[in-house]
């Protein structure tokens, strides 16, 4: 068994309209060499879903977005993700937006095959209001209490970055918080973890193995891709690339910004992504950010 | 003695403390350098038994000092990931202070646009946590820069967290569990106790009279019987607050760092 393939490989399964979940938190573990990967594919009208970081605004950027899923879309020290601003500001963007919490239960929801599960979350919000496919549900039992009833989030494609892998599919998550993506990779059809590291075969002593958080059985396929977060953070690795965000961010104010970016940052091979955000060296040595 | 000088952070931080004070043992959290401030000046001082997590993913008992931490090490004693928060903010044991863009007189909040929600003037966040952690525990409010852009006349643009609004409530849904504590601002603390949850004012800063809050609110105030000045910082307060905050990050919160005791003139300018 050997699930290795290329970021190309990857993408080319993709067909337009799917729904895609994208791993990791805001500006953390993002699986951005697979994004840049998208963004160079023909791939197009995309259900994104995902807590947002920078791959949310790229995408939205080059186009590839039709509706974005969503709690937030934030770089956390850039509260602000200027292209998703840009594409909500043009009124071009179709969302539904959901509580943090409410957005995990239709994850969980589809990881367990269940069309809905009941929450508070939403309740007296304008989360209902402008999300008028949420319905509401009258609890069956004595206490009759009525409630949101958050419908899966079922998934054509996930997309999860992941610390260590093997060619077997099996994974580890070693940073201090590894987020949602056992249920993102759950909600799936598919998922495709990227890697910093790919061994042949991990063998792990008991203290390690509780790094990995989902089974190698829900993984379609995995792509060797060191360095591959950048510019958001892999901790332990390495941190986020502030002065890479901050570019990103400010080249939003030009009228040819995003065709700038691009034409840097994503039109080119990751050897030359890497030599042109100051070398391997440099961002494996990115200083985690401090709380 | 003579009295310490403060300034308008450092009352600000103090303030914010009062909101967790016997609250048990709930996760506080303080969003922000100066709600965070106050979350760990109170269990420094008058509420020990708080949580309170690194800001990232681990529990502390001994509060993290905000920005570069140099030698200093943080304590764990658990582990409170982002989904262990959610589960802890749905089991409702958690009082945060957040700063929302749009509060209106219900207590309801905005962090998800202002203007017209499918082509908004201006898209900020998303609504975040806000849904889930006003409908399952306590919220404060920081505000640090009082006008009626942020206490907004009528309603707030996309109502993110609820509120005391009786029309936003439908028949069978649980209002029981949403608490308001406080919400701090630059002229004034507040709270939603008055009669059917109106807004009052509870204390107010010093040099600014209850005329001027109103002024710069969008919705009407009451305010509470004897109403006085906000408790100053003590000697004691300030020395914690330095400690917690090593590189004073405090007086870069505030436009101009004001100090604690204003005039009119410069209240009014």
């Amino acid at each position: 068994m050997n699930k290795l393939m290329t970021a190309a490989d990857v993408v080319g399964q993709l067909r337009d309209g799917m729904t895609i979940g994208f791993g990791g938190w805001g500006p953390r573990r993002k699986p951005m060499a697979i994004v840049r990967e998208i963004l160079r594919s023909d791939v197009k009208d995309l259900t994104v879903v995902a807590y947002g970081g920078p791959e949310v605004g790229m995408l939205c950027a080059a186009g590839k977005v039709k509706k974005l899923i969503f709690g937030f879309a934030t770089m956390d020290a850039i509260p602000l993700e200027p292209y998703f601003r840009k594409a909500r500001q043009a009124g071009e963007l179709n969302v539904m937006e959901l509580d943090e919490g409410l957005f995990q239960w239709g994850l969980k929801a589809a990881a367990m095959r269940l069309p809905f599960l009941p929450a508070r979350a939403g309740l007296a919000t304008d989360v209902l209001t402008h999300n008028p496919e949420l319905r509401t549900i009258a609890s069956p039992y004595a206490d009759g209490e009525v409630l949101l009833a958050m419908p899966a989030l079922n998934l054509d494609v996930a997309f999860v970055h992941v610390n260590r892998a093997d060619r077997l599919g099996n994974t580890l998550i070693t940073g201090n918080d590894v987020y949602f993506d056992q249920h993102f990779a759950r909600a799936a059809e598919r998922c495709y973890v990227s890697a910093e590291e790919v061994e042949d075969k991990l063998e792990l002593d008991a203290e390690t193995a509780r790094f990995n958080t989902f089974e190698r059985s829900l993984v379609s396929g995995v792509v060797h891709a060191p360095l591959g977060a950048h510019p958001t953070a892999c901790g332990p690795a390495y941190g986020w690339d502030m002065q890479h965000l901050k570019a990103y961010s400010d080249s939003a104010a030009q009228d040819d910004g995003w065709q700038q970016y691009a034409e840097t940052h994503v039109n080119c091979s990751d050897a030359e992504y890497l030599e042109r955000n100051g070398g391997a060296e440099r961002i494996s040595q990115l200083p985690m950010p401090i709380f | 003695m003579s009295k310490p000088e403060f300034s308008l952070a450092e009352l600000m931080i103090v303030a914010a403390s009062e909101a967790w004070r016997n609250n048990g043992e709930w996760l506080a959290s303080g969003l922000g350098i100066i709600p965070r401030l106050g979350a760990s000046l109170a269990k420094v001082s008058h509420s020990p038994e708080l949580l309170m997590t690194d800001s990232e993913a681990f529990l502390v008992e001994e509060p993290v000092p905000v920005g570069p931490r140099g030698d200093y090490q943080p304590k764990y004693a658990g582990y409170m990931p982002f989904e262990r928060i959610f589960d802890c903010v749905w089991h409702g044991r958690r009082h945060a202070m957040v700063g929302p863009t749009q509060i209106d007189r219900w207590a309801q909040t905005n962090l998800s646009v202002v203007g017209d929600y499918h082509k908004p003037k201006v898209a900020m966040l998303g609504v975040r946590g806000l849904p889930g952690n006003s409908i399952n525990h306590r919220n404060s409010f920081f505000v640090p820069n009082h006008n009626s852009r942020v206490f907004v006349a009528g309603e707030v643009d996309m109502v993110s967290g609820v509120g005391f609004k009786p029309e936003r409530w439908g028949p069978g849904m649980r209002r029981d569990l949403m608490s308001i504590g406080v919400a701090v601002t630059d002229l004034c603390v507040m709270d939603w106790n008055g009669p059917d949850n109106a807004p009052r004012v509870v204390s107010l800063h010093p040099g600014v009279d209850f005329e001027l809050v109103q002024e710069r609110t969008g919705f009407p105030l009451l305010k509470v019987d004897n109403l006085g000045e906000t408790p100053h910082p003590t000697a004691e307060q300030l020395a914690a607050i330095a400690r917690l905050d090593p590189h004073n990050l405090r007086s870069k919160q505030l436009k101009g760092n004001p100090a604690g005791i204003r005039t009119a003139e410069e209240l009014r300018a």
